[in-house]
């Protein structure tokens, strides 16, 4: 089975609305377990089973959690970050529509892992149906004391409060996200510290995506050695991949992490829709590499690619056939981050408006060597010099093409329009 | 402490030190540019990126702590690759008319292309000019020329506690502007132009008036006089290129006279008629019942603060006007008739460390005739440099000479209102005297000196012990205001200055003034005091000699025509 449902598991199975269906497929058994446990073990449970975080960054989860806990301070938070505002991403989404109360116990065993006292889930604007749901959700979990106060009698209080978004693709970051909830415009900090440290409110705060903390009863239940051994020995467990673009079947897949690209493609998605030959996949969203067609049995892994950092990234996978032309997708791709940084630091705030204007000169054919040089030279010190992911993966899809379609640029040079 | 090495040189630095701070400890130099002492870390420019070895990606000097071991390069091929990619999209999107600039080799991103060797910008210019704001009389804000650095918004929002400028859109349109684009004027700002002493390139400059001045001054019929404000002296050796904390006040006066002014005065001269004024109204509301607490008034960026945002404490402040607008009115009535010269051809310019100087010189209630101001042209310490420059002045070599008379001869109370708790110290010299009937022993009130944001002491006057307070910027300022509005506050008299470190810190000082170079010249400032003759206001003989011919008594009916002035709530 290429599949492996472990977070989708019930899926199909339950009402999203009725906790009922949830308690009776086992839910809320492990926030139970949990307040039995040592709050510590909790931790090194997660840390054993060596998650990392969904959200496209991959960091080990069990760092963060014993980040917060370390702090002195008294008021802590938990946040999701349930933005999941990367284009080509709707698996949180599909997450929170489906299996809500999943999400949330995995909240409420982080929070009480950490002694947070307070939650926030940062939700994407958009997501109005999500909205809806999860409020419903975060009502019956009160009802049901797995929220609120003196939480199934252990003496831990907690709640959570929605947050809406207000569109903007840079408060998926965790310190535009923070400054968001704040009420305050949606720019990053300077790091460190560390939202661990000095978080939201400038209190010690865990952030996590919603796939994330959908893993953490699951790990609870599994052990987090069992959990370790699905996946690969760098990326652990299941990995939610959003599957879109010129393919059969789009939609939301959960493999184990180590599955080749292809096979998600061809076996799950059956392929283009209309059988044309695919010329390139982007992977994780606007902020990933493009790669060509003969790198597809590359694995889904958080392995990292030599000159820019994410592959699996949130897990989109957008396929893209031979009618695309790689300088209009880069267009499209620039346009996007030129419209969404914040304009906080030099070069993202000027960096992706040159870039694209670069660009346009290869969609135009119009483009000298001085051009390719530059677009090489702006792509790298953006990549490295710029405060935040945003600017630092902006230029991520240039880069990939650069190296993998470059042979499209030298084209573009050696027969400009006349 | 950690051992670390920066271009392969070991070093062992202080724990917790930014990368910067250990560079510039060990004579390290990492350019900069949103960087600023004493302000908060912004980190948006990126131009003191270095390589840590073992990383990928750069780390911003100015934000990243040493640890142990850490390899730090700052001059590495990519580093420098780096530096001058993002300074070239700076200057891509930045008014670069260098030789129309009034910061033309004083401007810190010109300096930054020099050193990094731009002589070529790779990128395509893509400024879009915006209109700029000249709608107040103190400060122009030339968007075209704003590289977002952030340090204005830090220093209103953060040091001041005013929030006029922030922050608006995002990517490559976001500008730094007050809110919804608006001027300046409509806003609650209060003129201190501590934005435009931050301001690393010519984003936000004091209006410049030296032109009025030399037209003025080539005018054969105007009589053109000068008053030069406490914190001048202490400053303008820095703008002609000393160091800071030089005291240049013979020189000064040199060099205005150089430029032809007809007559060189003090303002020094006022200020010790502001301390009889104010002196007398303190004890007159104490015995009289009146207002109380009483806060100071020489400062125009405070009293704008007041009026704007805490109209309910206006009967608060002290009705005298400032030491710049006594002269004006003075000047303009009693020199005027003295010297027998016709007010409409007298033209009166200060030289003020100020840039709300100005807006307080245009104000309706600074006119004696009711029509011509008082006050005709105010310049800032670099202004009067600027003016000094183009006339080719060699500062330096200038023989010393001394102010005129009759505004020359001023007390060491006077010389300390440039200094946050220096109205207060010089109140108190003159105040307990008075009232205590007897010669003070102590001239020296430190409790009220220095850097502290909020100072407070205690003085004995006719057996009671009055507890007075003063507070410089207007965040400090506003804390203050707070308790009084509240009812809470435990003082008799308020000194506030709008600005760091008072007058020596004002918004019109030389550039890259920090609280380092605050305390250079307010050391400066309490060495001007120590070695006057005359150290008590109402010593100064030629005051004495000014109530006799003039104005009668302190609080007396001339006084409060010329030398008082009323205040009302603005929006």
């Amino acid at each position: 089975m290429l599949e492996h449902k472990l977070l989708t598991e019930r899926i199909d199975r339950i009402n999203p609305l009725s906790i009922d269906d949830y308690l009776q497929a086992g839910g809320y058994e492990m926030l139970k377990k949990a307040i039995g446990m040592e709050r510590i073990a909790i931790i090194e449970e997660i840390e054993k089973s060596k998650l990392r975080g969904r959200g496209g960054a991959a960091f080990p989860a069990h760092i963060k959690l014993m980040g917060i806990a370390k702090e002195e301070e008294t008021v802590r938070y938990v946040v999701c970050n349930a933005d999941e505002g990367e284009p080509g991403n709707f698996k949180d989404r599909y997450l929170m529509e489906h299996d809500p109360h999943q999400m949330i116990e995995g909240m409420v065993i982080a929070a009480y892992a950490t002694r947070a006292t307070k939650g926030y889930i940062y939700l994407r604007g958009e997501y109005d149906t999500a909205h809806s749901i999860l409020s419903w959700t975060l009502d019956e979990a009160r009802k049901h004391n797995y929220l609120g106060e003196n939480i199934l009698g252990s003496g831990f209080d907690f709640d959570i409060e929605i947050r809406s978004g207000a569109g903007s693709y840079v408060c998926g970051e965790e310190f535009a996200l923070i400054e968001s909830i704040e009420g305050k415009p949606g720019r990053t900090r300077v790091k460190p510290p560390f939202p661990t440290q000095v978080g939201l409110y400038g209190k010690p705060t865990l952030i996590n995506n919603v796939e994330t903390f959908s893993n953490f009863p699951h790990i609870l239940r599994m052990g987090g050695e069992a959990f370790a051994d699905i996946g690969t020995d760098s990326s652990s467990g299941t990995k939610l991949v959003s599957l879109s673009g010129n393919v059969a079947n789009p939609g939301v897949y959960e493999v184990p992490f180590g599955v080749p690209i292809r096979d998600v493609i061809e076996k799950l998605g059956g392929g283009t829709a209309d059988g044309r030959k695919i010329k390139m996949v982007q992977l994780g969203g606007a902020s990933g590499p493009i790669i060509p067609e003969y790198m597809l049995d590359l694995t889904i892994d958080f392995d990292r690619f030599e000159n820019f950092d994410s592959k699996t990234g949130a897990g989109a996978i957008i396929v893209m056939d031979e009618r695309v032309d790689v300088f209009d997708v880069l267009k499209r791709i620039g346009e996007f981050f030129e419209h969404e940084s914040c304009g906080k630091c030099t070069p993202c705030r000027e960096g992706n408006l040159q870039l694209l204007k670069l660009v346009e000169r290869f969609v135009e054919r119009r483009a000298s060597e001085k051009d390719l040089l530059n677009i090489e030279t702006l792509s790298r010190v953006m990549h490295q010099t710029s405060l935040c992911g945003l600017g630092q993966s902006a230029p991520t899809a240039i880069f990939s093409t650069l190296q993998y379609f470059r042979d499209h640029y030298i084209d573009v040079i050696e027969h400009p329009q006349s | 402490m950690p051992n670390i090495k920066i271009n392969g040189k070991p070093l062992t630095v202080e724990e917790g030190t930014t990368i910067l701070e250990a560079a510039k400890a060990n004579n390290i130099k990492i350019p900069t540019l949103c960087y600023y002492p004493d302000l908060d870390i912004k980190s948006d420019c990126r131009v003191c990126s270095v390589e840590i070895v073992g990383q990928k990606g750069l780390k911003t000097a100015c934000s990243e702590p040493v640890w142990d071991g850490m390899e730090i390069r700052t001059n590495s091929p990519r580093v420098l690759n780096a530096r001058k990619v993002l300074t070239e999209l700076i200057l891509a999107n930045h008014d670069a008319n260098c030789t129309a600039c009034e910061k033309n080799m004083n401007c810190e991103l010109q300096t930054l292309a020099n050193t990094l060797g731009i002589d070529e910008n790779r990128f395509e210019n893509v400024l879009e000019e915006r209109p700029l704001d000249t709608a107040n009389p103190s400060i122009t804000r030339n968007p075209n020329r704003c590289i977002k650095c952030g340090r204005c918004v830090d220093v209103c929002k953060n040091v001041q506690g005013i929030h006029v400028l922030d922050n608006m859109g995002r990517s490559n349109e976001m500008e730094i502007t007050p809110a919804y684009g608006k001027y300046l004027s409509d806003q609650e700002c209060t003129f201190c132009g501590q934005c435009s002493s931050v301001c690393p390139v010519a984003s936000i400059t004091e209006k410049d008036k030296s032109d009025e001045v030399w037209e003025a001054l080539h005018d054969e019929d105007k009589h053109v006089i000068v008053q030069v404000a406490p914190a001048v002296r202490v400053s303008l050796g820095e703008e002609m290129g000393a160091r800071p904390g030089a005291i240049v006040t013979e020189k000064m006066v040199s060099a205005l006279r150089s430029l032809g002014f007809d007559r060189v005065f003090d303002t020094d001269f006022t200020a010790d008629l502001t301390i009889l004024e104010e002196g007398h109204e303190l004890l007159e509301r104490v015995k009289e019942g009146g207002t109380l607490p009483m806060f100071t008034s020489c400062c125009p960026g405070w009293i704008s603060f007041a009026e704007q945002q805490y109209p309910e404490l206006l009967d608060n402040l002290s009705t005298c006007k400032s030491p710049q607008q006594m002269f004006g009115s003075l000047a303009k009535t009693y020199y005027a008739k003295k010297e027998d010269i016709d007010p409409e051809k007298l033209h009166v310019v200060s030289v003020m460390p100020c840039t709300a100087k100005k807006y307080e010189a245009s104000r309706e209630e600074m006119r004696v005739d009711g029509e011509n101001p008082d006050v005709d042209t105010v310049l800032t310490t670099r202004e009067l440099g600027k003016m000094v420059r183009q006339m080719g002045i060699d500062f330096d070599e200038l023989e010393p000479s001394s102010f005129d008379d009759p505004f020359g001869i001023t007390s060491g109370a006077a010389a300390i209102f440039g200094a946050s708790g220096g109205v207060m110290e010089a109140a108190l010299r003159t105040v307990s005297e008075v009232v205590n009937e007897e010669p003070l022993k102590q001239l020296d009130f430190e409790d009220v000196r220095g850097l502290e944001g909020i100072k407070e002491a205690e003085v004995e006057l006719g057996g009671n012990t009055v507890r007075v307070a003063v507070a410089h910027s207007l965040s400090n300022a506003r804390k203050l205001a707070e308790e009084v509005k509240q009812g809470d506050s435990p003082y008799a008299f308020i000194e506030i200055m709008a600005c760091p470190g008072g007058c020596i810190g004002g918004g019109g000082q030389p550039y890259n003034t920090t609280n380092a170079t605050r305390q250079e010249r307010i050391d400066a400032t309490y060495r001007v005091d120590s070695r006057m003759e005359i150290r008590q206001s109402h010593k100064n003989p030629v005051i004495t000699t000014l109530y006799e011919e003039y104005l009668e008594a302190p609080l007396g009916e001339r006084s409060h025509k010329l030398l008082h002035t009323h205040y009302q709530k603005r929006n």
